[in-house]
């Protein structure tokens, strides 16, 4: 069977990757640019260089949170607690740099108890084998708590500028943030669709029992892709904390919904298996546009909430509706 | 214009269900073809026939959950076509399934009046009335289990019997119990019986569906044969001996082109003894070669999946030795089975076996994915190249590396299954129902991959029920029975009729 293999032509199998790319993120896509068009016309201010990048700058810190948050979900997961670990993880930062006075160390410890949370996460969900849903529920009330017990629910202020430009500063024009989002997207990508990680990831969220049956040790990557989220939400709060000038217990309420929403938005199932970060980055676009337009147009922050609510609802809508037209009807083959 | 029963002496006025004529296909398969069934009042009708042979057609034809193609069904003297499951229920026609439907959380009473609960008001159910009436109906069947704790919590044998005061309060006619003792104890089966002669003595006509041929003799008042989609015989029971009845269920042709090479034994690849899983597996040993296809038959619950289950480590056995190579080898997951060079294509390909959402690709390259990766990393062009390879070799019909599992035949799945452990270089293959739900081509095609992986040097471990299959392919046949081999058979000795009499126990 070997032989048999040598074909010619084989080498130059066509490169796969592109089908992660197709319909659904280029649907998402134009409709990021349908809103934008809306908003360009609507209003002057949107379309400004100064406003854009405002806007790309907004939606980096739950951006970076949905990042990590793929990942759950492509696994079959979800995790409720990111919100509550950036809050313990920047709390963690501040006190740590009280106490040494080294943001190398203290940007350590932050992502440290970022990546630990998640990790206790994992082995919930995948040794103690709860349900995702209440392992990170747990997770999101313990970290929430504890960030208000070692903060005392005081905010922990006054950082060097050298750590702030993380936030202020800018190369060539694009702010660090920014670049910083843009990297870790990259990352993020490269990960699920060329690791073993990755691969894994949509195995197990496609279908566990085959992952365990080819011999995959789900127990690990399940472990591992809590951790990333634990880490990722821990790298927000970084940002955030270098944005504010100040870690607070209170940062990071209803991230977790942000950065579900930006994923699902960006094609995820939350049955898992499938969605891209690439999607997700789209989503979490299209969350930060919609709210600057909003503002821009002065509509009030009420109703600002019932339009995101309901751009959500649709977005999933279509994209069943779209989805379910465009796959043949599964035939009965067993 | 049909061939007039078999026993003359069916008087009009005692029929209570008929089915004349009854002819179902699927694309490529003839189901039922011509199949006449005549019922009685107060009998029990044993159904009788190898895995597709065509009684769960007939079930779920009379069920009402498959139309049937051609035919004529008449139910108390008047022509009738069952709608569906609702209809079938108006009509009298209660089915006990294999697998129970019930609702683990609700009681007995809750069961046996889902969906038609007394009222008190619109929307109100009247619980007290429920009840009593639950408890009169299981008083009847001498149930001794409290009616009051879910139904979750009770024995299989008891979760039966609320199945059957389900029927029952339908007023049925007709009860059709599909294979209802394959999971009771002796006690239990003595129980269900005594219910099924109390249900006769009142009229209704029970079909029973069953391997065992002991309960047969025991509770059947007449018995009607099948095999591949047709009626061979009906007799009373009392007119009919064991051997006669396994020799018309297993009578059938052994296809003449399965391909069978002569491959020299070699090596001793796996050898596993005395194995067993409390309740499940006894004792079982059996070693494999390089070069022959070892085929496991038994019965539905007789253990044969169990037996590759323990083996690949998916199940913990409580006893027993696995010796890969002639070295004793401990296997606790998958991981460590595929590390030994053991696979298993398991009989559920959608459930188990594929990632049905991703691509024929990542599905093939799943268990190698950590072998073509450095630092982590897969190497694309590897990777590709390994899926086109075995596209090819198996000839899998695709458009392509890229499509996705989900949109491919039932027959290029399974070869997909089979292309990723090929590709994992396993040395023994565990196939447990290769050809279920794949079309008489596919067939052949995985008939031919066996042989020639056979010939390439690999130990191939068969399972299944088809039994045409496992004498057609296998150079040995260990026959499966109450979890333990019950018999082993060579090539030379291994007939349809003789397996099929060691699994049934005759």
């Amino acid at each position: 069977m070997e032989d048999a293999s040598r074909a010619p032509g084989l080498a130059r199998a066509r490169r796969p990757r592109a089908h992660r790319l197709h319909g659904r993120e280029l649907g998402t896509l134009g409709g990021l640019a349908a809103l934008c068009l809306v908003l360009w016309a609507a209003t002057p201010h949107f379309a400004t260089v100064s406003n854009l990048l405002n806007v790309v700058e907004q939606s980096a810190i739950v951006g970076i949170v949905a990042a990590g948050m793929t990942f759950v979900i492509i696994g079959g997961g979800i995790d409720l607690s990111v919100g509550s670990i950036l809050a313990l993880a920047g709390i963690g930062f501040g006190l740590t740099f009280q106490a040494t006075g080294s943001i190398a160390v203290s940007a350590g410890a932050g992502l440290g108890v970022g990546l630990a949370s998640g990790v206790v996460n994992g082995a919930l969900v995948a040794l103690g084998r709860l349900p995702p849903f209440i392992a990170t529920l747990g997770m999101m009330s313990v970290a929430r708590g504890l960030a208000l017990m070692l903060s005392d629910g005081r905010p922990i202020s006054g950082y060097p500028d050298s750590f702030r430009a993380l936030a202020t500063g800018d190369l060539a024009g694009i702010p660090a943030p920014v670049i910083a989002m843009l990297a870790i997207f990259a990352l993020a990508h490269f990960v699920l669709t060329r690791t073993t990680l990755g691969r894994y990831t949509y195995a197990i969220g496609g279908n566990e029992e085959a992952a365990l049956l080819s011999g995959i040790d789900v127990r690990v990557v399940k472990t591992t892709v809590y951790g990333i989220s634990g880490l990722l939400a821990a790298t927000s709060a970084l940002l955030l904390v270098a944005r504010l000038d100040s870690a607070q217990p209170i940062a990071g309420m209803m991230y977790e919904l942000d950065a579900i929403a930006a994923v699902v938005i960006g094609g995820a199932s939350l049955l898992g298996g499938s969605g891209s970060v690439l999607g997700t980055l789209v989503g979490a676009l299209i969350m930060a546009v919609l709210r600057n337009g909003l503002n821009l147009l002065g509509v009030s922050s009420y109703v600002q909430q019932v339009a995101i609510g309901a751009v959500i609802v649709v977005a999933v809508l279509v994209d069943m509706v779209l989805r379910r037209r465009t796959r043949p009807p599964m035939g009965d083959t067993a | 214009m049909h061939p007039p029963p078999t026993d003359p002496i069916a008087s009009h006025d005692d029929v209570v269900l008929r089915m004349e004529g009854i002819r179902k296909t699927y694309p490529g398969v003839v189901a039922l073809s011509d199949v006449d069934l005549v019922l009685r009042r107060g009998e029990v009708h044993v159904l009788l026939g190898e895995n597709g042979a065509g009684k769960s057609t007939l079930v779920r034809i009379l069920a009402g959950a498959t139309a049937k193609d051609a035919g004529r069904i008449v139910v108390g003297g008047e022509a009738v076509e069952i709608a569906g499951p609702r209809h079938a229920r108006e009509l009298g026609i209660a089915i006990i399934h294999q697998e129970l439907r019930l609702v683990p959380a609700l009681d007995a009473a809750g069961n046996i009046f889902l969906g038609r609960e007394p009222r008190r008001f619109p929307g109100i159910v009247d619980r007290r009335a429920m009840r009593a009436r639950a408890r009169a109906i299981l008083d009847r069947l001498g149930a001794t289990f409290d009616p009051d704790v879910p139904v979750g919590s009770l024995r299989v044998a008891e979760q039966q019997m609320v199945e059957i005061a389900k029927a029952l309060s339908l007023d049925a006619r007709v009860l059709v119990m599909d294979e209802p003792t394959s999971a009771l104890t002796e006690r239990e089966t003595r129980t269900l019986f005594a219910v099924v002669r109390s249900l006769t003595a009142r009229g209704v006509a029970v079909v029973h569906i069953s391997h065992r041929l002991d309960e047969i003799f025991e509770i059947g008042d007449r018995v009607t044969v099948l095999r591949d989609g047709r009626r061979v015989a009906t007799h009373r029971i009392g007119d009919a001996d064991r051997r006669e009845l396994v020799r018309l269920m297993a009578d059938r042709e052994v296809d003449e082109r399965l391909p069978k090479s002569v491959v020299a034994r070699g090596e001793e690849l796996l050898r596993v003894e005395g194995l067993g899983r409390r309740g499940v597996l006894h004792d079982v040993g059996f070693a494999v070669h390089a070069g022959e296809v070892v085929g496991i038959a038994g019965l539905l619950g007789s253990g044969r999946t169990e037996v590759a289950r323990a083996v690949f480590g998916l199940d913990r056995p409580h006893a027993g030795r696995i010796l890969v190579r002639g070295r004793p080898r401990r296997i606790r997951s998958p991981r460590d089975a595929i590390r030994e060079g053991i696979g298993f294509v398991t009989e559920d390909r959608k459930r188990e076996g594929l990632v049905l959402g991703l691509t024929v690709r990542d599905n093939i390259a799943l268990p190698v994915l950590r072998l073509l990766a450095r630092f982590g990393v897969v190497r694309g062009a590897e990777e590709r190249a390994l899926a086109a390879r075995f596209i090819r070799a198996l000839r899998i019909r695709t458009t392509g590396a890229e499509q996705r599992v989900l949109d491919l035949s039932g027959g290029n799945q399974q070869k997909v299954v089979l292309a990723k452990w090929l590709a994992s270089r396993v040395d023994v293959l565990f196939l447990d129902e290769p050809t279920r739900g794949i079309d008489v081509g596919a067939k052949q095609e995985i008939y031919q991959l066996i042989d020639r992986l056979v010939e390439e040097g690999l130990g191939v471990v068969l399972i299944s029920s088809e039994l045409p299959e496992v004498v057609g392919l296998a150079d040995r046949v260990l026959v499966m029975r109450g979890g333990r081999v019950a018999g082993e058979f060579g090539r030379a000795e291994a007939t349809q009729e003789r397996l099929l009499a060691c699994a049934v126990g005759a």
